[in-house]
């Protein structure tokens, strides 16, 4: 990276509100994945720069949490509850449709670059359990059937 | 001190609710929108032009009983509210035609009212707080989720919000402490330590400056009672934390809030905004000479950061990994300095015990479990959704007379997450407190309750929540880096079908040594679903290794399907979804399923409305038979 890039990225940093405290280290990784949709080479990088700190130790952190991809997500993204309601209502069912209807797996994104898909523990909306989130938008009681139609509207969409 | 601001908000509030126009209240929680209350909300928009006639829409948290959810209620002018479940957007359609055309509030439709007895008897709708979810119910930290607007401050304010803060104003910081003293409220994280102690500890600690840390990072999978409360009614957070603060005397509030509860962290944000802007956060609040700032950050997806110390090295840029404890956070917390960790419905719950005091609070629950405790009540109960229940109340109440009983027999209910353990039949009649769950070898947890019945395998669920723990422990101690291991293999082994009779003592031994040297809770509880389960359901533990069956036709190479021709009504329903065409037989006679062609995919048993597809021990089936005579 440039040092222009990355006083730019700095600068970027500061106008969203952040001042280089080592405690930002993850709303800066929120930050940047939700501003270019996940966690970059240059990202870590930018980041490195910003707080002063290695670049090894900006992966040991965002390796640790499950929210940070490494890997340039899809157009639509799937979240498949795996949490304990969902489990007993037939969460399994569902990430495995997945895996045979999209053939990627937890963490993957599809070669045409349409879906990415992550297994979640939780989407707090247990009692309408099997849960699926699509874009930000949670489908419930669930079944393979129902989430096949789901997944082709987004695939047309 | 908040008189003026009070009744400001009052009147503001009256003159939106007020009763010369009709209001409609719709549930668009996390869990109302899953169920499709966006679109309900879309519906009542576009019938309300269709219609021309007008009415004022007030969003509102989740009630609590999610199986009626979308939930929407109306009050006519000067009638009170009246609720209707499950409304689809053609519901909400057919119901707002009739109540604010004819006024008709069809009586048959309605789930049930908001007001007084006479309105039941002109009406003929019951009160909505006799359901059979509600009646056994105690509301006090859930009282205005779902009934106010979460978003709008007016709403908290004229319902009593902050009052609490202004009583703790005037008792001052002892008197704060003394009060939760006499409340007795114990800690809704899990662990079930008195408040008081730890507030007089991080009061009484030196260094400066102080923190408080709302523990909103409800990792609990299956588990949703903070997420409610915090999109419900995110003031009285927000008011409990003030308290602490001011009896601690820090200057600074944190809630880490959990990063899959998007609208939660957005009602939260807007909250403290508002609480800003009317002088209830930021300097000299109430001309107290108190200053206190409240902020959130968001996880990123971690179950070990709910405990404490985890979570403070979260929140400090870190690894999330626990340290060991002492010294406790109340003396070296956040950066170091003295820190007040509670979990959110502890901070929840004392706006309710400052305002209305101790004593009153005490009133409810055990004399060593005081107060009302949220729950949230999953799996295969008839009724599903959060709960409030007074501590002391058995499981048996909770399943049956709330849960409303399970479809199919009842088999387990898992108490306290993936840390807890599953409880069986002939220990319903527990009453829930944090020593009875302890005693049977669960914990209480932060409330999570999942029902299971005849078709939820224990061994595939101690190995859920196995897989679950080791996939989350943040690998700095051996015990449980390695523990959870063994016992995720050992499971995976039985389940698959290659248990052997000495895995059991492997995984007793595993255990223990995990309860004794994990240096945090995660390690020293995570073998609790198992070692529970082994106590109560051995029995299917030994099937699963020597007869090779799983009985709950879940472990999928442990079982072949069959059709119990004395449950079968021969409705078809299973021979529309079944994709192999494996299932024949007449309509209205037991129908036949052939294993050869079977897949096991379960969509059968999903659709089956009298539970009469089972599993087998494999091999013991015709289809299997035939297959073997073909195959010589
Ligand atoms: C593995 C693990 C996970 C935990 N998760 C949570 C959690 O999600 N929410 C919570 O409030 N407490 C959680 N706790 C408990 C906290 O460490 C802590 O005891 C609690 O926040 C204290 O608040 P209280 O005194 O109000 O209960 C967890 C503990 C452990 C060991
Ligand atoms: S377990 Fe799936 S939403 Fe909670």
């Amino acid at each position: 990276m440039t040092v222009e890039r990355l006083i730019q990225s700095r600068d970027e940093f500061w106008a969203a509100g952040f001042t280089g405290d080592l405690a930002e280290l993850i709303p800066l990784l929120q930050y940047y994945q939700e501003t270019h949709g996940y966690i970059s080479p240059e990202g870590v990088e930018a980041i490195a720069g910003f707080l002063g700190i290695s670049e090894a130790r900006v992966y040991t952190v965002a390796s640790f949490y499950a929210q940070f991809r490494f890997q340039k997500p899809g157009k639509n993204h799937v979240f498949v509850c795996l949490g304990t309601a969902c489990h007993v209502q037939g969460g399994v069912d569902l990430a495995n449709e997945i895996h045979e209807h999209l053939h990627i797996r937890n963490g993957e994104t599809t070669p045409d670059g349409q879906f990415d898909f992550k297994e979640v523990a939780c989407l707090g909306c247990c009692a309408q359990a099997a849960v699926v989130e699509v874009n930000g938008k949670i489908y419930a009681k669930m079944n393979r059937e129902k989430l096949r139609k789901v997944l082709k509207e987004h695939q047309h969409a | 001190m908040l008189e003026k601001l009070r009744l400001e908000a009052q009147q503001r509030w009256q003159e939106r609710t007020s009763h010369n126009q009709a209001v409609i209240y719709i549930g668009t929680a996390s869990c109302g929108r899953a169920a499709g209350a966006l679109e309900t909300l879309q519906a009542i928009r576009e019938t309300l032009q269709d219609l021309g006639k007008e009415a004022r829409i007030i969003e509102v948290g989740c009630i609590g009983p999610c199986y009626l959810e979308p939930l929407m209620d109306i009050a006519l002018p000067g009638l009170a509210r009246v609720s209707y479940a499950n409304v689809t957007p053609a519901k909400a359609r057919q119901i707002l035609a009739a109540c604010l055309t004819t006024g008709d509030l069809l009586p048959g439709k309605a789930a049930g009212h908001f007001g007084d007895d006479s309105f039941t008897r002109t009406s003929g709708i019951q009160p909505f707080f006799d359901l059979p979810m509600l009646k056994p119910q105690q509301r006090i930290i859930l009282q205005k989720c779902g009934i106010i607007d979460p978003e709008d401050f007016d709403s908290a304010l004229s319902t009593g919000a902050y009052k609490g803060l202004e009583r703790a104003f005037t008792l001052g910081p002892e008197g704060i402490i003394l009060e939760m003293q006499q409340a007795g409220l114990r800690g809704r994280g899990g662990a079930g330590f008195p408040t008081f102690r730890k507030w007089q500890a991080a009061r009484t600690a030196t260094g400066k400056p102080k923190y408080v840390v709302c523990n909103a990072d409800e990792g609990d999978p299956g588990a949703f009672m903070n997420r409610a409360l915090l999109e419900g009614d995110p003031h009285a957070v927000l008011e409990g934390m003030l308290i602490g603060g001011y009896a601690i005397g820090a200057r600074e509030g944190i809630v880490y809030m959990r990063a899959e509860y998007p609208l939660a962290v957005k009602r939260m944000c807007k909250a403290i905004g508002q609480a800003y802007n009317s002088g209830l956060l930021g300097c000299n609040i109430c001309n107290s000479g108190f200053d206190f700032d409240i902020r959130v950050q968001e996880g990123a997806g971690a179950f070990v950061c709910g405990e404490e110390t985890a979570l403070i090295a979260s929140l400090e840029g870190l690894r999330g990994m626990p340290r060991p404890r002492p010294p406790y956070p109340t003396d070296r917390g956040y950066k170091g300095k003295p820190t007040l960790i509670n979990n959110t419905e502890s901070f929840g719950t004392v706006p309710a015990v400052l305002r209305e005091g101790g004593e009153w609070f005490r009133q409810f629950g055990t004399a060593s479990n005081p107060g009302t405790k949220t729950f949230s009540l999953v799996g295969k109960t008839r009724y599903t959704g959060l709960i409030e229940i007074p501590l002391g109340m058995t499981l048996r109440q909770v399943v049956e007379e709330i849960g409303g009983g399970t479809r199919f027999p009842f088999k387990a209910i898992q108490t306290g997450g993936p840390l807890g353990g599953c409880l069986p039949a002939d220990r319903l009649d527990t009453p829930i407190t944090y020593e009875t769950m302890r005693e049977l070898g669960s914990i209480m947890g932060s409330g999570g309750l999942i029902v299971m019945d005849e078709s939820t395998c224990n061994v595939d669920m101690a190995r859920y929540f196995v897989g679950f723990a080791c996939s989350e422990s943040c690998g700095n101690c051996t015990p449980c880096r390695v523990g959870t291991r063994i016992l995720k293999d050992t499971l995976e082994k039985i389940v698959s079908g290659e248990g052997e009779p000495e895995d059991l003592e492997v995984m007793q031994r595993a255990a223990e040594t995990m309860n004794n040297a994990s240096l945090c809770g995660l390690g020293q509880a995570a073998s609790n679903p198992v070692i529970s389960s082994l106590k109560y359901f051995r029995q299917e533990y030994e099937e699963h290794i020597h007869q090779k069956f799983c009985r709950s036709a879940v472990c999928t190479e442990l079982f072949e399907y069959t059709i119990l021709p004395e449950r079968c009504t021969g409705c078809g329903a299973c021979v529309k979804v079944c994709p192999e065409t494996a299932i024949h037989g007449e309509r209205k006679q037991a129908h036949t399923l052939d294993t050869t062609r079977c897949v096991k995919c379960n969509a059968c048993v999903r659709v089956c409305p009298v539970h009469a597809i089972v599993g087998a021990p494999v091999g013991t089936q015709a289809g299997t038979t035939r297959l073997a005579e073909a195959a010589i």
